[in-house]
């Protein structure tokens, strides 16, 4: 009875099969269709007709390799597909080239696997790609994997052949940290050990055949029981909806679960699970779903913000360590920019440290390098032009795994390993987002403040060289704002000095980033008691403002910049020249305009 | 999680990756199941709605009751149908018996070619499966086709963690394949599953029904009872007969797809 030429239904198993160059690929997915009933009328006919007309003998690896090229070299340059079934299961096998100028094409079959057969020549043994075939699945993550001795006709069956190869590559998987599930001894061109057992031929081995081994494979499970995660694919408005989409990459979700969205920490909570063509809407997504929500409050979310419950967030950071294989012409190479694709985040990145280079055909360490070379693999130190958010891949390996972009190519792939903070800011990013995540919320709710205080919290911060009349300023704000029942405090960066700062030594106060630390904090509780903190910052440089920025959020900073110079320092909100600051009462209303249109003055008794 | 599900996830992903990374992105639409189950995952994927316009290329010889399911659908689904013909090509007289092969790449690959160039579209969608024949298998998700609209098979992008290639260079487009892990037998158990309207030249009608669909000249019936798409499905299960052995231009020599599509055919 043949297979169907429909394909099979059913849930499949993708398989990739690897090794090295001639070592019989292409021969044992040949032999796999064929024993298991798996083609379709006429086609292998049709091969040996090629076959007969280029005056060849006829090869089983012909069944898959469809390009004229293939079949006339002999090798097979890109991954092709076949479908076959067992009486356990139908399968995708993925059939990857073995030559190392087709690595590229060997980790698009193996990335898009649940399992895998390396095949080792017996007569030949560990070869180049053996190694660098197997380093890359423990890249890959791809953990179930079976070792397949091919050509075992060739040594006369030989157990002591079999036990040498067993020998080596098990050490070898060994450094690693990968074990092999099974070492099965076979013949693919005769048919031994693949559907039929060789108890003839080799009464030696008791373990498995090939297709008892492929269902022995689990398969990958959805990770449900893992933390949520949604990368954000793209936000539609299509019609009254605003529709938040992505796939569910990790865990699950349900209507009334509130979300936090990093890098960016907006939070929202999920109002509706959208579909179409459906009896009901859905209450819950869980991962590997194609999905999208909308929220009970309109944010700003965009694509590459990765939504996660508010107590289990992931990590956000610009430097981390990683393992990388590079597949690109040109070398990977420290201080060039490449993009990171990493979830739905696209940013610009650069190596900033090769920790080591290594030849991933021997493991052998390539000494002191700074770049590596089409092929090989890295441990390495990545930073990022802004800040994104993933998990480590032993966590969570979808949202840790990443591939490079050089020029229109992607050029690698990595799994990120280590995360430790090695910046100020980084440091004080892991504070925030704990401090964020741990907050012990009172009674009154930051909405019910604002509306009684007819304004939003905010810090408003006046900078500009001394002299130029930032404290008068500040100071009439804060009277100002006071008179028309506004809550303003002024926080003279003199008075955390004087309290939560006394213990640090002048020296300390004015050039540590603990003093500009402590000073957002102070402001961060203000802010939460629903203030309008207004400070001058002669003792702040540009970089602490990012800092303020950080520690006030999701309350604004504003900055007022008092300076006659054309280009101001930095990004501020409201720029004045000396004379028009002279001009107290104009430049006030400026200030107070401003506050209203960034709706953080809205009026008493308006319902935000 | 079942497979069809599964499936569809994976589809909406790839959809959606589309819909957001080309600006200028086309939906060709042959009228046949594969790509009519393209377009109701789209609708699914965009809740309803179809941002993508469709573009069919009419070689004039099509099988004319898909001319009029596919006006008829295009109506009710609300669609934005572009309809590309190689005129040119037409007027000289073109036609099978100047050889198949040279027919298809006329009327179908020169005219998909105009209409990309008039609509100035970098992003093609495509209803093609991998398990339809050898060269497809090869494919990837996102396919780089370069200014001679040529698909340079033996060096093609990696494609790994559904991270896929979405930057190209001037003047080459990219072809994007959301139902390439698909089978025959998924499609029709999606339709199935779905409830989906599809052209009725599928079902039986005196023992025969198309299998596949194509150009009159070109496509040939089977031999088949099958009025359903549930009798369909029992059919396909039960055959070990490929699907496009009825397509008259992948039997002409040996590696005709393969040139076929290294042209930028479908």
């Amino acid at each position: 009875m043949g297979e169907n030429g429909g394909g099979p239904s059913g849930r499949l198993m993708r398989l990739v099969i690897v090794g090295h160059v001639d070592h019989g690929k292409s021969t044992l997915v040949g032999r796999l269709l064929s024993d298991t009933n798996s083609l379709p009328e006429g086609r292998l006919q049709f091969i040996k007709d090629i076959c007969d007309q280029q005056g060849k003998t006829f090869e089983f690896a012909f069944l898959l390799d469809a390009l004229e090229e293939e079949q006339e070299q002999g090798i097979t340059i890109d991954t092709s597909q076949i479908f076959f079934k067992t009486a356990k299961r139908p399968y995708c096998i993925i059939d990857a080239p073995g030559h190392k100028e087709f690595l590229k094409n060997m980790v698009t079959g193996a990335a898009n696997a649940e399992a895998a057969l390396l095949l080792i020549d017996a007569n030949e043994g560990v070869q180049e790609q053996s190694r660098r075939h197997g380093y890359i699945l423990r890249l890959l993550g791809l953990n179930e994997v079976a070792v397949v001795i091919n050509k075992m006709d060739l040594v006369d069956y030989s157990q002591e052949v079999y036990d040498r190869i067993v020998d080596e590559y098990t050490r070898f998987l060994e450094s690693l940290e990968v074990k092999a599930k099974s070492f099965i001894p076979v013949s693919a061109k005769l048919g031994v050990n693949i559907a039929k057992p060789g108890k003839t031929e080799m009464p030696w081995y008791e373990g498995p055949t090939v297709l008892e081994m492929l269902d022995r494979f689990p398969g990958k499970v959805p990770q449900v029981n893992r933390p949520f995660r949604m990368p954000v694919q793209d936000v539609y408005k299509f019609d009254q909806r605003r529709i938040i989409a992505g796939r569910v990459e990790s865990g699950t979700v349900k209507v009334g679960d509130e979300l936090v969205f990093s890098p960016s920490n907006k939070r929202g909570v999920i109002k509706s699970i959208e579909a179409w063509n459906v009896p009901e809407l859905p209450e819950a997504a869980d991962a590997g779903t194609s999905t999208g929500f909308t929220l009970t409050e309109q944010i700003f979310v965009e694509r590459g913000q990765v939504a996660s419950l508010v107590e289990e967030a992931p990590i956000v950071t610009t430097t981390f360590e990683a393992n990388v294989f590079w597949m690109g012409r040109n070398k990977l190479e420290k201080g060039r920019t490449y993009y990171i694709k990493l979830t739905t985040q696209n940013i610009e990145v650069e190596v900033a440290e090769f920790k080591r280079a290594i030849d991933a055909s021997t493991l052998e360490t390539l000494a002191n390098q700074d770049y590596i070379n089409r092929n090989d693999v890295a441990e390495l130190v990545l930073k990022t032009r802004q800040p994104v958010a993933f998990d480590l891949f032993g966590t969570i390996a979808e949202t840790g795994r990443f591939v490079l972009v050089d020029e229109y190519d992607v050029c690698g792939g990595g799994i990120i390993t280590h995360y430790t903070p090695l910046t100020d800011v980084d440091r004080l990013r892991d504070e925030t987002r704990y401090r964020d995540s741990h907050w012990v919320q009172g009674a009154v709710t930051p909405e019910m403040r604002a509306y009684r205080n007819g304004h939003r919290p905010a810090l408003i911060l006046f900078t500009g060289k001394p002299g130029v009349g930032k404290a008068e300023l500040a100071h009439k704000l804060e009277e100002k704002l006071f008179n028309q029942n506004f809550q303003s405090y002024l926080l003279d960066g003199r008075n955390v000095q004087l309290t939560v700062s006394a213990d640090l030594t002048p020296d300390q106060t004015r050039q540590t980033h603990e003093a500009v630390r402590r000073f957002g904090e102070v402001a961060k509780l203000f802010t939460d008691a629903g203030h309008v903190v207004i400070s001058t910052s002669n003792v702040f440089n540009q970089e602490d403002h990012s800092s303020l920025d950080l520690l006030v959020a999701p309350n604004s900073v504003i900055e007022v910049q008092i300076t006659n110079d054309a280009n101001p320092k930095g990004v501020p909100q409201i720029v004045m020249t000396i004379d028009e600051a002279r001009q107290v009462d104009a430049a006030i209303e400026k200030i107070v305009a401003h506050l209203k249109d960034e709706k953080i003055l809205v009026g008493h008794n308006y319902s935000i | 999680m079942d497979h069809l599900t599964e499936l569809e996830n994976q589809s909406i992903y790839i959809i959606r990756e589309a819909y957001k990374n080309f600006k200028n992105l086309a939906m060709l639409w042959s009228i046949g199941k594969d790509s009519t189950v393209m377009l109701w995952l789209a609708r699914k994927a965009f809740y309803g709605h179809c941002p993508i316009p469709l573009v069919h290329i009419d070689t004039s010889y099509k099988i004319p009751a898909m001319i009029e399911y596919r006006d008829r659908v295009a109506k009710e689904w609300n669609l934005n149908l572009i309809v590309g013909q190689n005129k040119k090509a037409l007027d000289a007289g073109m036609n099978h018996e100047m050889g198949r092969l040279v027919c298809c790449e006329a009327l179908k690959t020169q005219g998909l070619a105009q209409a990309m160039e008039e609509h100035q579209f970098t992003g093609l969608m495509l209803g093609i499966r991998r398990d339809e024949e050898g060269t497809r298998a090869k494919e990837r998700y996102f396919s780089p086709r370069d200014k001679n609209f040529e698909w340079n098979f033996k060096d093609q992008p990696p494609e790994l963690w559904d991270q896929f290639k979405t930057t190209f260079a001037e003047g080459t487009h990219i072809r994007i394949h959301p139902l390439l892990h698909w089978t025959e037998l998924n499609v029709w158990e999606y339709i199935a599953r779905e409830k989906m309207p599809i052209i009725d030249l599928y079902f039986s009608k005196d023992g025969k029904r198309y299998r596949s669909l194509g150009c009159a000249p070109c496509t040939g019936s089977i031999d088949s009872e099958a009025t359903t798409v549930d009798e369909i499905i029992t059919e396909l299960r039960d055959t070990n007969i490929s699907e496009r052995s009825g397509r008259a231009q992948d039997q002409e020599n040996t590696y005709a797809m393969q040139k076929l599509r290294a042209k930028g055919y479908m």
